[in-house]
């Protein structure tokens, strides 16, 4: 614990320098221009699209740019549902797995199609290694490279005037793919395997004294699942396993990777926009709503659990023992590298862990579930983080303009009627599929069943599942059996509404934007890289966030947090 | 959107075999050839068997040895089997869960009868269950405080036992990164065979 304040401070330093580089590859690579990776990659990109049928410069409205999105991933829906169907007949499968019930065949391709990767099945027990990597890595890939083509297309509305295409879907899937994602999780793989994580094809391997180790191709699996946020484990308890996080170090790569593209891409707004400060405003909104979260967490888990106070125990933290909340979590991590991971990945949508939130303080296990609740736009997941964000943005300008009795503008485009209605979708669907998904849940039987904490707690576990399924986070208050038709298919009714239900108004709002002329600034327009437009900004989202879930959280954490002094 | 379909199908088969296999595939070979040692799971042998993984925790219950952390893991059929390495996985309990007080209490009351001398302080990591039921490690505090037991049980000093536990704590990474602790395995294999080791490599 005498680390955790140190730690979190060289995170966000290290995070935000990173930013910078990366941000403007990115910018780079969407826009088309000549990287250094371009002498390697640039004739596998040119063969790709001969082989498609397709010219680069072909341009896209905003209903085919949404078509092709939505076809590939329905693509990626059935292959992987077929492959978790038949993997007992496939190569791949030394450990000889059985063909998956359809329910969770079904559930399991929805959460990774749709970048959540909630998990209502164990890896080491239940997926071939061909699954793994055929199935599940590939649609870590796609459902990332998803996420940066939404943007693209949503920033080309915002800067393109007068215009009606949005760019080319299947170039900036590709391009995303190739210049940005396959080459950082090459290289953070590897960096993976150097400190412990494991990358092989073979057999579980049966010790002297007859422990069994679980095998197989964690580490590439590893990288992109953190870098393309999408958090789906290779084994059943994520990254708290040491083969699939090994030491202190390989924990501080993963947690880096899971807000670096996030972070960065705020910088390639910037470029994108021609105004860097625009970039700079959003990134310096999320990180402000970060750092407080992370201190909430981190001082709940590092103070430790007072239900076990009167036992004999000390959770106090010294020289040679990290103290505190120790349930469910790693002691080579200890409550500080849990505490920062569980911030980064529910402010993120990655949705993976390294510790059991199920066993967080209730406070700290609040911080998670609302982060996941305000949307996913603290940082956010890859491209869908700052889409979100840039919806909380057009909300604020909206805001600031009725303040002043004028039509808003963002970055010289007029917000009217149609855009608000397109942004009140995004951000509001996801909040509905949680609460009314929750509401029923609390009413039927069947679903209260698979609760296993007893009092508020219980309730949480089911919030929580709803609010990682309908933000497509993916972590989960393990503890719940998600395992049962009811939350497979609930659940992935969920996923699909939080992924399609923004992607499409998002697109449908780009697609109206890049229709508008221009509109120059005047006396009256909002300036957007203001600290002060960061502060409304900030409030918005936390106000959107308080007002819907305020009720719900009192009555899980809250209620848990006010009680635990009394368990005996 | 017919348009479309041909772009998508051969995107998404091309996606496929580059995401899905040149590139675990290409990773796989590479990982193979620069850190065999890892990517096979940081394995350590004795007499050319295996005797487990320096990341993966094992259940140690004599007294003679050092006993790692709770887990939770549980067998095929669900029932406890502590440090299962093919089904990862904690204990859920919440923070307000009776359950997890009992258990704590319990895992007390085992460490005092097996030491009816270490009436210290329990530190936490000793008697919470890890995240994925194979941590291998405890907290230094962890390994002085069964210091006593084990030295007792082996019929050795107590300060050879302590300067061994200290000769194996390894520090925060980068001086900041994560907690420092004690391999719990190595451990125990050095107090088996001091010169273990040492043999090993020479051989």
């Amino acid at each position: 614990m005498t680390h955790a304040w140190s730690q979190n401070l060289l995170y966000l330093a290290l995070l935000l320098s990173l930013a910078y580089p990366l941000g403007t590859h990115m910018a780079k690579v969407l826009e088309g221009g000549r990287t250094l990776l371009h002498p390697i990659l640039r004739p596998l990109e040119r063969g790709l699209y001969r082989l498609m049928g397709i010219h680069e410069d072909d341009e896209m409205g905003w209903k085919a740019y949404a078509w092709s999105i939505t076809l590939i991933k329905l693509l990626g829906l059935a292959a992987v549902f077929l492959l978790m169907k038949t993997q007992a007949a496939l190569p791949l499968n030394p450990e000889r797995q059985a063909n998956v019930a359809s329910g969770l065949s079904f559930n399991t391709a929805v959460s990774f199609i749709t970048n959540t990767n909630w998990q209502a099945y164990s890896g080491e027990t239940t997926l071939s290694y061909l699954t793994q990597m055929l199935g599940l890595t590939v649609q870590n890939f796609i459902s990332a490279a998803t996420g940066i083509a939404v943007l693209a297309a949503l920033v080309r509305g915002i800067t393109r005037r007068s215009a009606a295409g949005l760019g080319n879907a299947w170039v900036d899937l590709v391009r995303s793919t190739l210049y940005i994602l396959l080459p950082l999780s090459f290289a953070l793989a590897l960096f993976l395997v150097s400190q412990g994580v494991i990358q092989n094809l073979s057999a579980y391997l049966h010790t002297a004294g007859g422990q069994v180790l679980a095998m197989g191709p964690a580490a590439s699996q590893v990288a992109i699942k953190m870098l393309g946020t999408n958090g789906g484990g290779f084994f059943g308890a994520n990254a708290a396993h040491p083969f699939e996080n090994s030491s202190p170090l390989s924990n501080f790569a993963q947690m880096l990777s899971i807000l670096l593209i996030p972070a960065a891409l705020c910088v390639t707004f910037g470029h994108m926009v021609k105004d860097r400060r625009q970039g700079w405003a959003l990134l310096a909104a999320m990180t402000v709503m970060f750092v407080g979260a992370l201190a909430v967490c981190t001082q709940a888990e590092v103070k430790g659990n007072p239900a076990l106070d009167g036992l004999g125990v000390t959770q106090v933290a010294s020289l040679d023992q990290p103290g505190g909340n120790m349930e469910g979590k790693e002691l080579r991590f200890g409550p500080g590298g849990s505490a920062l991971w569980a911030t980064a990945t529910t402010a993120a949508s990655n949705g993976s862990v390294n510790a059991m939130h199920d066993s967080f303080t209730p406070l700290g296990g609040l911080v998670p579930l609302w982060l996941m609740q305000l949307g996913e736009v603290v940082f956010g997941g890859v491209g869908s983080g700052l889409y979100g964000m840039l919806m909380f943005a057009l909300v604020a300008v909206f805001i600031g303009g009725l303040m002043v009795g004028r039509t808003p503008e963002y970055l010289g485009k007029k917000v009217e009627a149609f855009e608000m209605k397109m942004a009140s979708i995004a951000i509001l669907l996801p909040c509905a599929a949680v609460l009314i998904g929750t509401a029923i849940s609390v009413l039927v039987p069947a679903a209260v069943a698979s609760v296993s904490n007893p009092g508020p707690h219980g309730f949480s576990q089911i919030l929580y599942a709803w609010s990682s399924a309908s933000n497509n986070n993916g972590s989960a208050f393990a503890g719940l059996n998600a395992n049962t038709p009811f939350y497979n298919d609930g659940l992935a009714v969920a996923m699909l509404l939080g992924r399609f239900g923004v992607i499409w108004p998002v697109l449908a709002l780009a697609g109206s934007l890049v229709k508008k002329k221009h509109t120059p600034e005047g006396l009256g327009t909002l300036p957007t890289h203001t600290p002060l437009f960061v502060g409304v900004l900030v409030g918005v989202v936390l106000l959107v966030g308080a007002l819907t879930f305020i009720p719900a959280l009192a009555l899980g954490p809250v209620a848990e947090h006010l009680t635990l002094r009394s368990i005996r | 959107m017919d348009s479309q379909f041909r772009p998508a199908l051969v995107l998404f088969i091309a996606l496929s075999a580059l995401t899905g296999l040149a590139y675990p595939l290409g990773v796989t070979g590479l990982a193979q050839a620069v850190f065999p040692h890892q990517a096979e799971g940081s394995l350590i042998r004795r007499d050319g068997q295996i005797i487990g993984s320096e990341w993966i925790g094992q259940s140690f219950t004599a007294p003679r040895d050092f006993w790692g952390r709770p887990s939770a893991t549980v067998d095929a059929q669900g029932k406890p089997l502590p440090y299962n390495g093919a089904n990862s996985g904690g204990s859920n309990l919440a923070p307000s869960s009776p359950d997890l007080r009992r258990a704590v209490q319990d895992r007390v009351a085992a460490l005092r009868t097996a030491d009816p001398e270490a009436t210290g302080p329990v530190p936490v990591d000793l008697v919470t269950a890890s995240g994925s039921g194979l941590d291998p490690h405890i907290s230094p505090a962890s390994a002085l405080f069964q210091a006593h037991r084990v030295a007792l049980a082996r019929g050795l000093d107590e300060t050879t036992v302590r300067d061994l536990v200290t000769t194996h704590v390894e520090g925060p990474q980068w001086g900041i990164l994560g907690e420092p602790r004690v391999n719990v395995l190595k451990l125990n294999l050095a107090l088996d065979d001091p010169f273990g080791a040492k043999s090993h490599k020479s051989r």
